[in-house]
């Protein structure tokens, strides 16, 4: 199997940041907060690889840091220190030592994002068709009818009613425009797709059945994902391998099934033993 | 400890004025023929400074908006606020029915929209197309060269050859069903700034009202925020008039509406990008939508950046604000001059004790950071 | 016709009304824009004794550009005689001595003109300066100057192709009737200013320069000589200008002159029946006089 991203050294710090930072965080502290200066150690020293076409999961609760590190790999945040390779066919991309506009071509047509939230993935003052002909229009397709045909193509595989295609995201249901940012994602066939918690929020049965629409899409298309997620049961779905992570680092990787089976880190075992 | 006693301030502002007054009539120290500003010079060579105060101030009384500007040096948001200030001492004794702008007796209307409108485009005193010069020879004019000019022009003026009726551009638009057609129903009553609170959300008279003597400057910045891009209005000026409008009121006998004087006044409708709206009158046929601004005195800045507005405040109220210039709370709280430059002067009263209180928190609060630190 | 030369207290105004470093920077941008086909050249644009919005960046233009030798024309509305392109002319004529002015297209090197570009086309001895509200097509999808800056430099224009989407989901038509977006050079996207469609494919091959000068906003950028000038449109939903037939299909002519190349306005007259004439005074006269 090819890599297709590399991730070594990846860290996050907000504030003024102190060298006793690192050893006065982490999950032995308990903490993200340095008592010296006040500064959020959000994620330390982060490494994993992503192999073509498999699903990485990223578990952690809350305050783990398991968004921040998709966000520095969407460009959405700046990283303190770190490296990721991108590997796209026989290119390698050093994310973070691109410029802005190669980071926002890689967005734009290498990579795919859905958001938690739809206010970040969605333009709520379009349609939407306009959404996913916006991200059409950025890979330089210039036929209408070819756009829309696609656009439509693109909300049917995602079980979004046709008759809406030209309605406003603001009149969707949750899960609904989840939908339409999934479309809308796929619409440049990216090799790599981040979802940040994408089935959080929603009714169980909506969640399930957006679930099921990844799966689908990622036999289909063999798109390489990093799901992040605290929902144990969304990894077990939907992951082959998975890191886990407390307070900024990863406290254990491996193969899901072994993780769910045989947690190793006593913090691993806590959360599997207080899955419903 | 003895008690610091606060005194003297009485003294100080009979002192302050005294020293204000003295300012306004300093000129009479400087040669000897130093004369009294008079309240016609300045109705007259300072017509849009008058007509600016008589539109902020809310009420038509041009001499006495003179004298403001006189007792008040110059100081338009000051001037606004004295004439208010009498405003509030007058009693309220009838009200006239809403007044048809079609007979306005006009000194000036054009239209952007049209080369060619019925009645013709009347330019009027504008300094649109004027060259901003220095005019030097001004500097040093003397009264017979003063006095000579308006003489001249009256006599060398040609007859007046002025149409019998101005029709409304707007009509014209209408007729051919590219605007909704005005609603028979729609004549409810205005709402009363003067009587009623503002409670959000405001019917769009309310809005009209506020705007119609808002602070000049405030009206045009918010508007311009949305030529400029913070919005989406786009406007053409389908018509802009200026002129005295007659005001009827009906005769305490026999009830009938008759003319009981004539203000003057500057009307604009904008026309704006249209829409489909399935709400509207039209039945989700495409039309354009209408702006509406309107004021006392001469004063196009005012009336067009109102229209404006009003679109814009349209649309918010209807499909929620994307930009400041559409967001009603926005707009209509914050272009009240006499509010706004109130509470901007407030800021100069003693604030002594809630300092105080500011003071005792930041002390307690940095001892507190000493102890843990 | 001149008028007498402009004084200020006894001396005279500097031939152009601008001093000379401001001329240089005005050419200078010119220069940079000329290069650079379609990007907005920021420049420190100085007042003018007439209102901003009334032309005062085609006046920097043309007061920068313009020799004694010049032969001027200025057009508002394609009139020489609009009460916008009087005021121009007129002051023109006074800081300028020695410039003579026409209304002949044929005839002039250099022409300032507000929301047209005339129907005779255009030689290479020949400039065009055309007076521009708005410099930036992306504003209406993006008001932070900051931003567009950014999308233009990548040739971002996604968020406006997609308002064309969706105006013709809407209305099954572009809705954009003037300033219509137009790529320059296969790059930068520009306010043509308020043009009408109608002269967009003047931009396109143009023997003349053609420069747009931006006074409020601060910016001139231009179309040099024979640069592509595509109007923004779907491959399948093409371009197209103003229809000037009737209801039985008729292409109007213009009641004065005949013509039915020309674009033409529309007057409502006093009985409220509708006539058409051409809108570009020059042109109306060349055709009626050959008639």
């Amino acid at each position: 199997m090819n890599k297709i991203l590399e991730v070594r050294g990846l860290s996050k710090t907000y504030g003024p940041g102190c060298p006793q930072c690192v050893e006065s965080t982490g999950p032995e502290a308990d903490t993200n907060l340095c008592p010296h200066c006040g500064s959020v150690v959000a994620i330390h020293d982060v490494s994993f690889d992503l192999f073509e076409g498999e699903i990485l999961g990223v578990m952690g609760e809350s305050g783990s840091g398991k968004s921040t590190v998709v966000k520095a790999l969407y460009f959405d945040q700046v990283p303190s220190s770190g490296e990721a390779i991108f590997y796209d066919s026989d290119k390698q991309h050093e994310l973070f030592a691109l410029n802005a506009a190669r980071q926002r071509w890689l967005r734009n047509h290498r990579f795919g994002m859905v958001y938690q939230n739809p206010n970040l993935g969605l333009n709520f003052n379009i349609s939407a068709g306009g959404n996913i002909a916006e991200r059409l229009l950025m890979s330089d397709l210039m036929d209408y009818g070819a756009i829309r045909e696609r656009a439509k193509a693109l909300l049917a595989r995602t079980e979004v009613l046709l008759s809406r295609v030209d309605d406003l995201p603001k009149h969707f249901s949750g899960g609904m425009q989840q939908r339409v940012q999934i479309a809308k994602a796929l619409a440049t066939q990216p090799p790599l797709l981040f979802l940040d918690e994408v089935s959080t929020g929603l009714d169980l049965s909506v969640q399930a059945r957006i679930l099921d629409l990844i799966l689908e899409i990622q036999q289909e298309l063999k798109t390489a994902m990093v799901v992040v997620t605290h929902d144990l049961g969304v990894i077990r779905l939907l992951t082959g391998r998975a890191i886990v992570m407390k307070y900024g680092r990863v406290i254990e990787t491996g193969l899901t099934d072994q993780i769910l089976e045989d947690p190793q880190h006593a913090y691993t075992q806590r959360l599997v033993a207080s899955a419903l | 400890m003895s008690y610091v006693a606060i005194k003297g301030g009485g003294r100080a502002i009979a002192a302050a004025a005294a020293v204000t007054e003295y300012l306004r009539t300093e000129e009479g120290l400087v040669g000897t023929a130093a004369e009294p500003l008079e309240i016609n010079a300045i109705l007259h060579q300072l017509r849009h400074l008058v007509d600016r105060v008589v539109s902020e101030g809310g009420v038509y009384h041009p001499q006495f908006a003179a004298l403001a500007i006189k007792q008040s040096m110059g100081d338009t948001l000051e001037a606004a606020f004295a004439l208010r200030a009498w405003r509030s001492t007058r009693p309220r004794l009838a009200a006239t029915p809403p007044l048809d702008t079609s007979k306005m007796r006009l000194i000036r209307r054009i239209s952007s929209a049209f080369k060619e409108i019925p009645g013709g485009q009347m330019l009027g005193p504008t300094p649109d197309y004027a060259l901003r010069l220095l005019r030097l020879e001004l500097m040093d004019e003397s009264p017979e060269a003063f006095r000579a000019i308006a003489r001249e022009w009256l006599k060398t003026c040609p007859e007046p050859q002025l149409p019998d009726s101005f029709p409304k551009v707007l009509d014209a638009l209408r007729a051919e069903g590219l605007l909704p057609p005005v609603s028979a129903t729609r004549l409810q009553e205005a709402f009363d700034i003067t009587r009623e609170p503002l409670v959000f959300p405001v019917p769009r008279s309310a809005a009209l009202a506020t705007m119609a003597r808002a602070e000049t400057g405030s009206l045009l910045a918010i508007a311009y925020s949305n030529m400029r891009g913070y919005g989406d209005v786009h406007p053409t000026v389908a018509e802009l008039r200026v002129g005295y409008l007659p005001v009827l009121l009906p005769h305490p006998v026999t009830g009938e509406l008759t003319e009981a004087g004539e203000v003057l006044m500057t009307e604009c409708e904008v026309v704006a990008m249209y829409e489909a709206d399935k709400a509207n009158d039209s039945g989700g046929k495409p039309m354009f939508t209408v702006g509406y601004g309107a004021c006392f005195g001469h004063n196009e800045v005012k009336a067009i950046s109102m229209a404006i507005l009003d679109r814009a405040l349209q649309k918010g109220m209807r499909d929620g604000a994307a930009n400041p210039s559409e967001d009603p709370e926005f707009v209509l709280l914050h272009v009240d001059g006499v509010d706004s430059m109130g509470f901007a002067s407030h800021y100069k009263m003693p604030h002594y004790v809630t300092f105080q209180s500011d003071l005792d928190r930041l002390r307690t609060t940095q001892n507190k950071n000493r102890e843990i630190a | 016709m001149n008028a007498t030369p402009l004084t200020q207290g006894g001396n005279a105004y500097n031939f152009g009304f601008l001093d000379e470093y401001a001329k240089k920077e005005v050419r200078r941008a010119v220069l940079k824009a000329i290069a650079i086909p379609g990007y907005q050249v920021p420049y420190a644009s100085r007042e003018m004794p007439m209102g901003r919005g009334f032309g005062t960046g085609g006046l920097q233009l043309t007061l920068a550009l313009i020799g004694p030798d010049e032969v001027m024309k200025v057009i508002d509305q394609g009139s020489d005689d609009s009460v916008n392109a009087v005021n121009l002319r007129r002051f023109i004529e006074m800081t300028c001595p020695g410039v003579s002015t026409t209304t002949k297209t044929a005839e002039c090197t250099l022409i300032q003109s507000r929301h047209r570009i005339p129907e005779l086309p255009l030689t290479s001895t020949q400039i065009i300066v055309l007076q521009v509200p708005y410099p930036d097509p992306l504003v209406v999808v993006e008001p932070s100057e900051d931003k567009r800056k950014t999308m233009h430099g990548e040739a971002d224009y996604s968020r406006l192709l997609v308002k064309l989407y969706e105006d013709i989901v809407k209305f099954d038509e572009i809705t954009i009737s003037h300033r219509y977006p137009t790529r320059i050079n296969g790059h930068y996207v520009i306010d043509p200013s308020p043009i009408p469609r109608w002269d967009v494919p003047k931009l396109d091959d143009s023997a003349a320069l053609i420069l747009f000068g931006a006074g409020r906003e601060k910016k001139i950028y231009a179309v040099p000589p024979h640069t592509r000038a595509e109007p923004l449109a779907f491959s399948d939903v093409p371009f197209r200008v103003e229809d000037f037939r009737d209801g039985a299909g008729q292409r109007r002519a213009c009641a004065r002159c005949g013509s039915v190349d020309s674009f033409l306005d529309e007057f409502v007259s006093d009985s409220g029946g509708k006539t058409y004439q051409c809108s570009d005074s020059d042109w109306c006269d060349g055709v009626e006089a050959s008639a």
